[in-house]
This record gives C-alpha cells, structure tokens and sequence, in this order.
C-alpha cells in the first residue's frame, strides 16, 4: 500500500479538525476509527436509518460538526470507520498502523503512514462504591452515548452523581428527553468555578452554555447539590435506590446525613482519563495533568518527542470538544508544515487556561476511599473486592502495576479502563493502568497473519 | 542490626530471605521497586524439571520442585489455608510434544537420561496425546509427560514467602553501594533512604545484579534476555498442561544471540491463556515487537489449532537474568567477604528459587548444602 501523508487516529472533534486541515493543505490521509460514524464521543450521533428531525439539538456547536463532516468528500482523505488499531509502531520507512476492520468479521488492515496523529480521546473515570456493579449503574459519558447514539434514555427515574460540569449536560440532555432525574450530586462545589470569576468572564460561551444547562434543569424541577455525593447502590438484581450523603472538602462522608433516593438509574462520572495506550506503545514521553492524569507531552506544534507523531484532543489533556478541535487543526497544518494562524494559538491558550481551571476547581479528593467497604468490587472484569487490594499492599505491592500482579484489578477484558483510575489512586500511583502494548483484542489467528511480512 | 540483608526481593530473593529466617537469621529485604516487580513480575511460574539435561541444573531443580511441593503443602504464620493455596501452585505437569520422529529420538533421548536423576517421564505415543491433552493438533510424532512440572503464580509466591519470612521489607529503597569494613569486607549496604549494616549481603538483583557486583570493583556477567507472553481472554478450560514443543528444550540452552522462539502454551486458573516463548538479546529494549508477538501466535496456534479465534488481550515482556554459561551464580564470593550472589537463573528462577534460598542459607550459616554448591559458584568468573 502506498504510504499516506498522514495517518489520523479518533474522528471526534480534535482527529476531524485535524483531517479536515491536513486535507486541505494538501495532504493524503487516511481518518481511522473504530466507531461506525464520525463524530467521537463529543458529536456523537444516531444513525440515519434512525431518521432524528433535528440531529444537532443534543450537541452544542453542531454545525461546525456538519461543516468538517461536508468539507471530507473534497478532500483526499480516506474515511476508515470500524476500523479498530490494535497497534501503532514506528518502522524505517515511516508509521504504520495496524487495525481491525468490521464489527463481527474483522480482517487485519494496515495502514502506513510518514506521520501520525494520535486523537484517541478520554473514556469516563470511575470511582468504585459499593452497588457500583449493579445493572443500572452507568457512567456519565455512557448515559450520554446512549442518549446521543442511540436516541435511548438510560431509564426512567435517574440520578445523576459525580463531579465536574460534564455532569450538567447529562443532566439537562436526559431531562429534556423525559427521564425524570431525582438530583445531581456534585461532590465538589457546585460553584466550583464562581472562585474563578475571571476565567468564567473570558468565556461567555461557557457562561452561556452552563446557564443554558441551568434553566433546563430548573424548568424539570431538578435539584443540583454540592458537597453531596452516592455513597452506595442498591437492588437485588437491578437498580432501585442509591445512598446519597453529604460529604465534607476531602470528600468523606458526614455521618448522619445518609438519604435514600429510589431511581432506576443512576450515572456517574469523576472526569475523564485519557486514552493513551497508542501514544505509549509508539514511545510518546507523557507528562502529569493539572488533574493528576496522565497525558501525552506534545509541544506547541502538537508535536511528541517521537519524530513525526503528533496528538490532539483528549489524550493531550481533558479540556472539551472546542479545545480538542483547536488542537486537531493545529496538528493537521503542523503535519502539513504549516504554521498555525496566531489566532489559533491564542484561542488554545485561552481554552487551556479554562481547562486548568476546570481541573482546580473539581479536583477527585481522597475521602471517598471513605465509601468503600471490603466487600466492594474494586475491578469488575476480575471480581476483585477492596479487601484483595488492601491485602496486595500489605505483601508489598507499592504501584499499580504491582497490585495488579498480587491482585489481579485491570487483568481483564476492559484491561484496567474501568478501574484503572481507582487502582492507581489506591496505590498512590498516578499512571493507573493505562499501558497497554496490544490496544484491542485481537484474534491469535490475525495477530498470526503478521508473521514474516508485517505488512 | 540484621544477620542478612537481601537485595532484590524478586522470588530468588524472597526464597533467600525465606530461607535464611528458617535458618534463624534475622534479615532484611531491599529492594528499588515493590515487591516483585522485577523480572519474577512478568515471568510465567513454570517449575521445570522437563527442559533441564543432566547436569548441575538440573539437580538443583529436581530439588526445588520437591522443596515447592514441601512448601505448598505448609499451612504457616497462622493462615487457614496452605502456602500452595496463597501462591495457586498448581501441580499440573508438563507435556512436551515433538513435530517429528527426528524431534521425538532426540526428547525420548533426553528423557531416557534424565530420568536416571531423578525425573519421572512417561513416553506419550502419538495415539495417547489426545489423551493428555484433547485439543492438541493432529500430526505430532508423540511426546514426554512429565508429571513433576508444576506451576506458582510467582508474584505471590515471592511476596508471601517474604512475609513468611518475618523480613523487614524496605520498598522503594534503590541500594547505591555497598558498605565495606576491614580487609574490604561487605558490612551492609547503602541505599538512597540510608545505610543498612548487616552480617552478610546476599546480591539478589536478579538481571541488575552485575551492578551491584560493580560496586564491589567485581565483574560478573548476568544480562538480559528478553521474552515476550502473551496472554488471552478467559476461556473454558481448553489446556490441562504446561505444553511445549520440544524445540523449547533446545532454544533455552542457545547461545544465539538473535530471535529464537518456540510454542509454550498453558492455561491459568483465571482461564486466560499463557503463550510464550521467545528468547532475544536486545539489552533492556521494551519496545513491542510485532513480528515476535506474530510468531508466538502462529506457533500457539499450530499446537492448538482451537485457539486459532481466541483474542489476545495483553502482552508483556521481561528480562531473563542469564550468565554465558546459563548456570545461576549462587554463592559467597571469595573475593570479597560478607558477599554473596544469588541471581543469573535465567529462564527458571521462579523454578530454582528455593533450592537457591537454601544454597544461600548454608552457605552464610555455615551449613551442610543440600547439593553441590560447586557449579554454582560466583569463583568460575573469576579471570
Ligand atoms: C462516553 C463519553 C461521552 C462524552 N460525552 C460528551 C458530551 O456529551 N459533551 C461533552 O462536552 N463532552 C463529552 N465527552 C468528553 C469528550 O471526551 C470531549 O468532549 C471530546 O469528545 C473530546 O474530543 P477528542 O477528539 O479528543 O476525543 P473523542 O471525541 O473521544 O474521539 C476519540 C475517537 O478516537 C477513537 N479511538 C480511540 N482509540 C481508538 C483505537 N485504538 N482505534 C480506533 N479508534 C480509536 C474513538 O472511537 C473516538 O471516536 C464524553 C466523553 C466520553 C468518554
Ligand atoms: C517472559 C518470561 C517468562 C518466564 N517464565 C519463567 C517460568 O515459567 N519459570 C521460571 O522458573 N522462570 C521463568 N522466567 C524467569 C524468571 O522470571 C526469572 O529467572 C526470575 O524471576 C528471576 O528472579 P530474581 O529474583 O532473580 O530477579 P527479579 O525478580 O528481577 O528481582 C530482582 C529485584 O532486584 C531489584 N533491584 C535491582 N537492582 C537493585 C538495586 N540497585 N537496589 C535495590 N533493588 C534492586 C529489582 O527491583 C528486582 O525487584 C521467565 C522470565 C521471562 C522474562
């Protein structure tokens, strides 16, 4: 196969922007994603045959998702959906990227490429609690894909919990749809930002959007509640209550204030971590986030140290949709050898000044250790309870890769996304489980095709 | 002040550690890292008697398979359940299998002699290897059954044989020197967190331990030797055995310094799939190497052609801590006092460690060694 010019991995907001850019200063690419459509998590959609009249009326700054989506057709850039990387390496000759073509039949597909841009996103972080395995417990980026892509409310009576103003949009998006949401619970402040006066007056697009989100919940009656937080789940075989408490500044839990909230639903979210296995496997350097996360190091350009790899959005630092789609286009002129315009330099800076602040004003406090008790499921895929963890770091276990080992969290199918977050916090390291040579699961019989010839 | 101070609390360590206690020393283990997360940590708890010819290895490991099975039976430091239990020891046995009747003369061959020492191996015609293991390929020109072979998940195993042990366990604590007394004699170490005095310093440092022999002023030459596994989703239990083609027996004794693989294929309690083996000398590179992940899937899968759809869903590599004479250094070193090595095991260090633990524990107590230390001694270096 003919190498491309570049290489693009995600089609959310900051792979498309940076497509549509490398597209059109002239540049072949190829736009790999393991999704059925473009979009990402931020411009998630259903699908037509679904026929939604008015498609954009979940998502804020639709048209500028209608606008890349139209520019592709011009360009030359080759759409891969459903196309899953399992690898990413660097060869002589340049990059390759090797993927899984198709849902149920996949075919190994590889792609080279003489550059590569690594807009692989975040997935949600999670806490663990005890009942947090119950069915109806879901994430808040999952409740929202539901709504998105699917065009399905997550249930009927629904509680909204965690931290960070990702939680408004959840709220508001189910609220207008029907579900009746029984409260957001914010175990921060609910004002985290208002400490942050200037930053909010910078950005009145913000200000606007979280005060759109506002009258939405205000109109559905829906209380929105900080230094509160679900301390516990219940049901037998589903979901039928969650324990909400008041919590203090470190997030520990006020005895006494315990309340129990009947729901069918409950969706959670701690932020985001990003999704980095990509990066890693081709060398990237990372670095440590204002949240404690990690992420990719790139330098003005969105560039990494690794010659000719480039990232954008989400695994670059959680900072939202509109600065993913800044990087994305600061990443695809870079990759074409073009300066960036000092506008888009200057709107970068300004949307990463208010993600730092995002990050100050919500940060994940230790008090909810608090919640957990020995029989809590701790990693999901591998059953492990509180308790085996404690135990792993009493033999000695002093890092996430060794509780891993002693303990088994994060050897499972999701290998560590679910949990990974909780682990690494618990172990009091912050790169959690994010290492993952072999990024999605492939068949030995594929992986056997790439003997000898790789390609 | 402790009797011993290990460094490394890899399973070789932790035997050492074990051992020395048993012995009536006081010991403390070092170690730069956690427990374990060293080479132990990505190594897959094979006790092997199977691929070992006669000689001084495999003595030592006819000894430490029987020590382990000792040790898994032991219900110690007041726990319900037994060691063997804590660390899942399973006694599995090993079945090696050859591809054709020259690979099968040269394993019945290897078999014949090793069982004059000691090992029990059962001749596995071509008809019988359903038998032992139902999904094997078709076409094989028959096998060996090694009933002695067994398994531990070594991070466990070297984690509670530390804590059985009653050491005091210094994590995170990277040793920068050694401390010397009079006529050089090694008195303790220096670590990044202080000094520890000790009676006597055991060099556990598995595919580092040529470092900490530099800081003595010695040369002993243990390096890596990297090894890729694969490791799969769960499935319903499809391998009873550790399964190995015989060309495994010949790619651990190599000297090749390129790429060598063979098919290494078993199953875990947790139902995922065990894949290995590769052997390569690429100093401490980490880098996966697509085109040895390739191979070991394409080996695994001719063995086991019901694999063929199982997913892998991880992969790690390690470094194999091995000497150009592929014997362990076990042992106090003459040229220093107060010094001794217990590292460069290789591909078997999990296998060999207890038997290590005890060399180590005579050799300091003073003690009649339950083999001949003589092949293993860090003297053969000695220019
Ligand atoms: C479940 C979920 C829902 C979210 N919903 C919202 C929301 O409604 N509103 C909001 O403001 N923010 C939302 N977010 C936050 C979101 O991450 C950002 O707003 C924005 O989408 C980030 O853009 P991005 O381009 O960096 O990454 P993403 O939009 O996450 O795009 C990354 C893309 O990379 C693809 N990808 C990743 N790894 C691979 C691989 N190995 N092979 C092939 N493809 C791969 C993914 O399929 C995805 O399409 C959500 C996050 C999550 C996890
Ligand atoms: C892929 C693979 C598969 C394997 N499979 C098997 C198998 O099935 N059976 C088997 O028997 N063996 C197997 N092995 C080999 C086995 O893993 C090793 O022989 C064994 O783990 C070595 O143990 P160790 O304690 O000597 O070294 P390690 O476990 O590496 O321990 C050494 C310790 O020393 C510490 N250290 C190093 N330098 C310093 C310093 N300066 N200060 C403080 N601490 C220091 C390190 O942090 C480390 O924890 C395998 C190896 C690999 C790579």
């Amino acid at each position: 196969m003919r190498p491309y010019d570049l290489a693009v991995v995600g089609a959310g907001p900051a792979g498309l922007a940076c497509a549509v850019a490398a597209g059109r200063a002239g540049l072949r690419v190829v736009l790999v994603d393991g999704g059925p459509r473009l979009g990402g998590q931020y411009y998630r959609h259903a699908p037509p045959s679904y026929r939604a009249t008015r498609p954009g009326v979940l998502h804020h700054g639709w048209r500028t998702f209608a606008a890349l989506a139209a520019a592709l057709p011009a360009l030359d850039v080759d759409v891969r959906l459903r196309h899953r990387v399992w690898a990413a390496e660097t060869a002589p000759d340049g990059l390759r990227l090797h993927c899984l073509a198709g849902d149920r039949e996949e075919t190994p597909v590889t792609f080279p490429a003489a550059r590569l841009v690594v807009a692989t996103g975040a997935h949600d972080r999670v806490l663990p609690f005890p009942g947090w395995d119950l069915p109806g417990v879901l994430t808040a980026g999952g409740a929202q894909a539901l709504l998105k892509g699917e065009l399905v409310l997550a249930g009927r009576k629904v509680v909204v919990a965690g931290t960070g103003p990702f939680l408004l949009p959840v709220a508001a998006g189910l609220a207008a749809a029907g579900a009746r949401v029984r409260g957001v619970f914010e175990a921060g402040r609910t004002a985290g930002l208002a400490a942050h006066p200037g930053i909010l007056l910078a950005h009145p697009g913000k200000l606007a959007e979280a005060a759109g989100y506002g009258l939405t919940l205000a109109a559905h009656r829906v209380p929105y509640r900080g230094r509160h937080a679900v301390v516990a789940a219940h049901g037998n075989t589903a979901l039928t209550s969650v324990t909400v408490a008041k919590v203090d500044a470190g997030w520990g839990p006020i005895p006494g204030t315990e309340r129990m909230v009947p729901c069918d639903t409950l969706a959670v979210g701690y932020g985001f971590t990003p999704q980095l296995e990509l990066a890693l496997q081709l060398g990237c350097a990372t670095r440590t986030d204002a949240d404690g996360g990690h992420i990719v190091a790139v330098d003005a350009r969105q560039a990494t140290d690794v010659p000719g790899v480039y990232a954008a959005g989400e695994s670059t630092g959680v900072g939202g949709a509109p600065l993913a789609l800044v990087e994305g286009r600061i990443a695809g002129l870079a990759a074409a050898g073009r300066p960036a315009p000092a506008r888009l330099l200057r709107l970068r800076a300004r949307l990463r000044e208010f993600a730092r602040a995002l990050h100050a004003a919500y940060p994940v406090r230790d008090g909810w250790r608090g919640w957990l008790r020995d029989d809590t499921v701790v990693c999901r895929c591998e059953e492990v309870p509180y308790a085996r963890l404690r135990e792993a770091l009493a033999l000695g276990a002093a890092d996430a890769r060794s509780v891993k080992l002693l303990a088994r969290p994060g050897m499972g199918p999701c290998q560590g996304r679910m949990c990974g977050y909780a682990v690494g916090r618990l172990a009091g390291s912050p790169e959690g489980l994010g290492h993952r040579p072999i990024a999605q699961p492939i068949r030995l019989a594929d992986l056997a095709r790439f003997e000898g010839d790789p390609t | 002040m402790p009797d011993v101070v290990v460094i490394g609390s890899g399973v070789v360590g932790a035997a050492c550690a074990y051992y020395a206690a048993r012995a009536g020393l006081t010991v403390t283990v070092v170690d730069r890292g956690p427990v374990a997360g060293g080479t132990t940590g990505a190594g897959e708890g094979n006790i092997l008697v199977s691929d070992k010819g006669p000689g001084a290895e495999l003595d030592l490991a006819t000894l430490s398979a029987r020590l382990w099975r000792d040790l898994a039976a032991e219900v110690a430091g007041g726990a319900e359940r037994p060691f063997g239990d804590l660390v899942e020891y399973e006694p599995k046995g090993g079945l090696v299998v050859a591809e054709t009747p020259g690979i099968l003369n040269a394993l019945t061959g290897l078999a014949d002699r090793q069982r004059v020492h000691g090992v029990t191996a059962v001749a596995v015609p071509p008809e019988d290897l359903r038998a032992y293991e139902p999904h094997l390929a078709g076409g094989l020109a028959g096998g060996v059954h090694y009933p002695q072979d067994a398994q531990v998940q070594p991070m466990l195993a070297a984690a509670h044989l530390i804590r059985l042990s009653g050491a005091r366990t210094r994590t995170g604590a990277e040793v920068t020197g050694l401390l010397r007394g009079a006529g050089g004699r090694v008195t303790g170490v220096r670590t990044a967190r202080g000094d520890i005095p000790a009676g006597a310093v055991v060099n556990a440092a598995g595919t580092w331990a040529g470092e900490i022999a530099a800081f003595a002023g010695l040369t002993l030459p243990v390096l890596p030797r990297r090894g890729f596994i694969l490791v799969t989703e769960p499935v319903p239990p499809l391998i009873r055995h550790k399964v190995y083609t015989a060309a495994y027996v010949a790619g651990v004794a190599s000297d090749d310094a390129g790429l060598e693989t063979s098919a290494v294929v078993e199953g875990t309690k947790a139902g995922t799939v065990l894949i290995g083996a590769s052997r390569e000398r690429v100093g401490f590179d980490r880098t996966v190497s697509l085109p040895v992940l390739a191979r070991l899937a394409a080996q695994a899968t001719a063995l086991f052609p019901r694999l063929a759809d199982v997913r892998v869903i991880r992969t790690y590599c390690g470094f194999r801590p091995y000497c150009p004479d592929h014997l362990p250094v076990i042992g106090a070193d003459r040229r220093t006092p107060g010094l001794f090595h217990a590292c460069g095991h290789e591909g078997a260090g999990i296998g060999l460690a207890p038997a290590t633990g005890r060399l180590i524990a005579a050799a300091i107590g003073g003690a009649e060694p339950p083999v001949d230390p003589a092949p293993f001694l860090p003297g053969r270096f000695a220019a």
